[in-house]
């Protein structure tokens, strides 16, 4: 293809080709400080491509393909390049990744143990993690944590932080520093920007760490804690999970496992604030 | 004069001759594992490269790439078994067809296969009660287009798609192996009679009647996407068990001229053969991909696709066919 | 019908992990993980030792996990539900 570029991100590599030079440019320059796939043999190809070789320059509309691929799939407009990109690379780790349990969840550490939080798209999970990496946590991921079955530790993917509607304005709070893509207005999902991990994130992402609590956050209500019970836990961690089936008998020790050696709490939160306060206490009490 | 390879006979060479990946840079070893993902045999590939020197990155995606067969071989057996339980009051034989009767049966041919749908052969007499059992058994049709079943009913070789209600797995049930209106017509009969029986009563086609069948469905029903991993099956089945008696059975069933151009294609693909005249063509269809996955040589695909429509139906019907499809879109 | 015999995964076949009133249940030979409640992981205790008819089961649950409350056609009803599942079947 006429453009590409490689990255890894944790332990996984990637090779994205592209129609345009726009999409790679931001790629290149937002991931610069990450490593290259190991042995510079990608775990998966991410493919942006015309329909049809006029699209290319006539409203150019950007087609997602790779090793994986949804049939379905509505192209973007190019200005939203980076963003299908990431949509692309999120995909081939939805239906591909068999070395972890994929698990739909932001992770951040704290002296070599692993904080997780998961739930639907807007409880929070992203903007939480960013809030308590700004806090002195280590960011590990905002949208997969990858569970290795063979010695439970999770390890950190860091991919482009993805921002969504209000939580743009609190993440560029938090990190007036960051380094942040550009702003895509009215996307499907809304408004987004993308934002680059800090150093100690990028620095520290091939360092696992032991999984000591599991939060499932939900944003807009009144400050509350409560204990999940181990079954609904586990449920829930397998609906988040794109590839826990694939995984078969790993998947299931996996999981039970860390059901049975961690706590799972859910906590309603009016704020930031209150939530990191809430998160705190909680680890303390660990 | 060597030309690099920049189509689909990379991941060919690496099939039949594993060792000739030795020396295979980065961006080779990325180009070959990415065709082979895209022609559905990254799984056969590790297989075959098992044991040789790679590098690590390369090493642990084909590691992945066989524990997915893995996963995939259970769940096909899985659903074979399920529906053996399912029509086990039919007293019919229940015949496995394709990537499931390789596993089922242990063959080279199963080995790293990635399987798709369950394709069972059932007689034609006994398709009304295959169909009760399977849908009393939590089976449920997949589209419920008037149009398309009637059709599919009167020309098809095979009940319309079943999909199950709670493992949502497919299953096709073929009473032949080529449609009715295609202009050869296979012996199912003959097929039946011949079929190998299983330890759990389940049973495959005979290896002749496998590769038959594998012929019949790469030249004589397809447009050739897939062709490369239907090639490899065929060269496997031939490996395992000769081809004793196959010209033969292959003249019964009307399906001379399919079973020797695969002959001579996979000798031409994967041995030291050369192909001569309109095999060339087929050669170039099922090795359109490149290193970035994305299928190539788009005129030659378009004039299969063409093709594979016209085996299928006489042309009057063809034109019927697609007319109807295309008012309805 | 009432000599039925029932059949399940021999031992090795399932893995079993409890976590509260429920159970969760990987059936190998399927990939397919199970959530049970009482009585089918006792139930499939019970068949993985060997087959057995339905009063066969009824006794041995009784005698082995003290589960009497339950009536037969509720034994029945749960039975069919594990053959559904693939978990059992008819011999």
């Amino acid at each position: 293809m006429r453009h590409d570029f490689s990255v890894r991100i944790g332990p996984v590599g990637f090779r994205i080709g592209s129609d345009w030079r726009a999409p790679i440019a931001e790629l290149e320059s937002l991931y610069c400080d990450y490593p290259k796939p190991h042995d510079g043999v990608p775990d998966f190809t991410v493919r942006l491509f015309a329909r049809r070789p006029w699209r290319r320059i006539i409203r150019p509309s950007v087609e997602i393909g790779g090793d994986y691929m949804l049939p379905e799939a509505a192209p973007l407009p190019l200005r939203q390049g980076l963003l299908a990109a990431e949509m692309a690379m999120n995909l081939q780790m939805a239906l591909g990744a068999r070395r972890y349990l994929l698990l739909h969840a932001s992770a951040v550490e704290r002296d070599g143990r692993a904080l997780l939080m998961t739930g639907v798209s807007g409880a929070g999970k992203s903007t939480l993690a960013t809030l308590l990496a700004a806090k002195g946590w280590r960011f590990m991921g905002d949208e997969f944590a990858l569970l290795d079955p063979a010695t439970g530790l999770i390890h950190a993917f860091p991919r482009l932080i993805s921002l969504k509607n209000e939580a743009i304005a609190a993440a560029e709070l938090a990190w007036p520093d960051a380094r942040m893509g550009p702003l895509m207005p009215a996307t499907p999902k809304g408004d987004i920007r993308h934002m680059v991990p800090d150093t100690r994130a990028i620095a520290a992402m091939d360092v696992p760490a032991t999984p000591a609590l599991l939060v499932f956050p939900r944003y807009g209500f009144q400050a509350e804690t409560r204990s999940v019970p181990p079954a609904e836990a586990f449920v829930r961690m397998t609906q988040a999970s794109t590839n826990y089936v694939a995984i078969g008998e790993a998947g299931f020790r996996a999981l039970t496992g860390l059901i049975a050696a961690v706590p799972s709490v859910a906590i309603d939160y009016p704020d930031g604030a209150s939530a990191i306060e809430q998160v705190e206490a909680l680890w303390s009490a660990l | 004069m060597v030309r690099a390879v920049s189509d689909a006979r990379l991941l060919a060479r690496a099939l039949a001759d594993p060792a000739s990946i030795v020396g295979l840079d980065a961006d080779g070893w990325t180009a070959l594992l990415t065709m082979a993902r895209a022609e559905q045999l990254i799984g056969t590939l590790a297989m075959r490269l098992d044991g040789l020197q790679m590098p690590d990155g390369v090493q642990a995606i084909l590691a992945d790439a066989r524990a997915a067969a893995e996963h995939g071989r259970r769940a096909a057996l899985w659903e074979a078994e399920m529906a053996r339980r399912a029509l086990s009051a039919v007293d019919c034989p229940v015949i496995l067809l394709k990537g499931t009767a390789f596993v089922a049966a242990g063959l080279s041919a199963g080995q790293g296969r990635s399987i798709g749908d369950l394709d069972i052969l059932v007689p034609r007499a006994s398709l009304d009660a295959v169909e009760a059992a399977l849908l009393a058994a939590g089976w449920e049709w997949v589209k419920p287009d008037p149009y398309d079943d009637v059709y599919y009913r009167r020309w098809m070789h095979e009940l319309p798609p079943l999909i199950h209600r709670e493992r949502d797995r497919m299953i096709d049930v073929h009473h032949t192996i080529l449609p009715l209106t295609a202009r050869i017509t296979p012996d199912a009969a003959a097929l039946i009679d011949g079929s190998f029986t299983l330890e759990n009563g389940l049973r495959t086609l005979s290896p002749n009647g496998m590769l038959i069948h594998a012929a019949a469905h790469l030249f004589a029903d397809g447009d050739l996407a897939g062709g490369l991993r239907n090639l490899w099956d065929i060269r496997c089945l031939i490996e395992e068990f000769g081809t004793d008696g196959l010209d033969m059975e292959a003249k019964r069933h009307g399906l001379s001229r399919e079973v020797s151009r695969s002959l001579r294609i996979i000798d031409a693909l994967f041995a030291e053969g050369t192909a001569r005249g309109t095999d060339r063509l087929y050669i170039r269809r099922i090795t359109a991909r490149d290193g970035w996955g994305r299928p190539t040589r788009p005129i030659t695909r378009l004039a299969f696709y063409v093709r594979s429509h016209w085996l299928r139906m006489p042309p009057a019907m063809l034109a019927r066919h697609l007319w109807t499809k295309w008012r309805k879109a | 019908m009432s000599g039925t015999i029932f059949r399940g995964p021999l031992d090795g076949g399932l893995l079993i992990a409890p976590l509260d009133e429920f159970t969760a249940v990987y059936h190998r030979a399927s990939g397919i993980t199970h959530l049970l409640t009482e009585p089918a992981p006792q139930i499939l205790a019970v068949l993985g030792e060997g087959a057995s008819s339905l009063d066969g089961l009824l006794e041995r649950l009784g005698r082995d996990y003290d589960l009497d409350d339950g009536t037969r056609e509720a034994l029945a009803a749960r039975l069919e539900e594990l053959v559904e599942a693939g978990l059992i079947e008819r011999a």
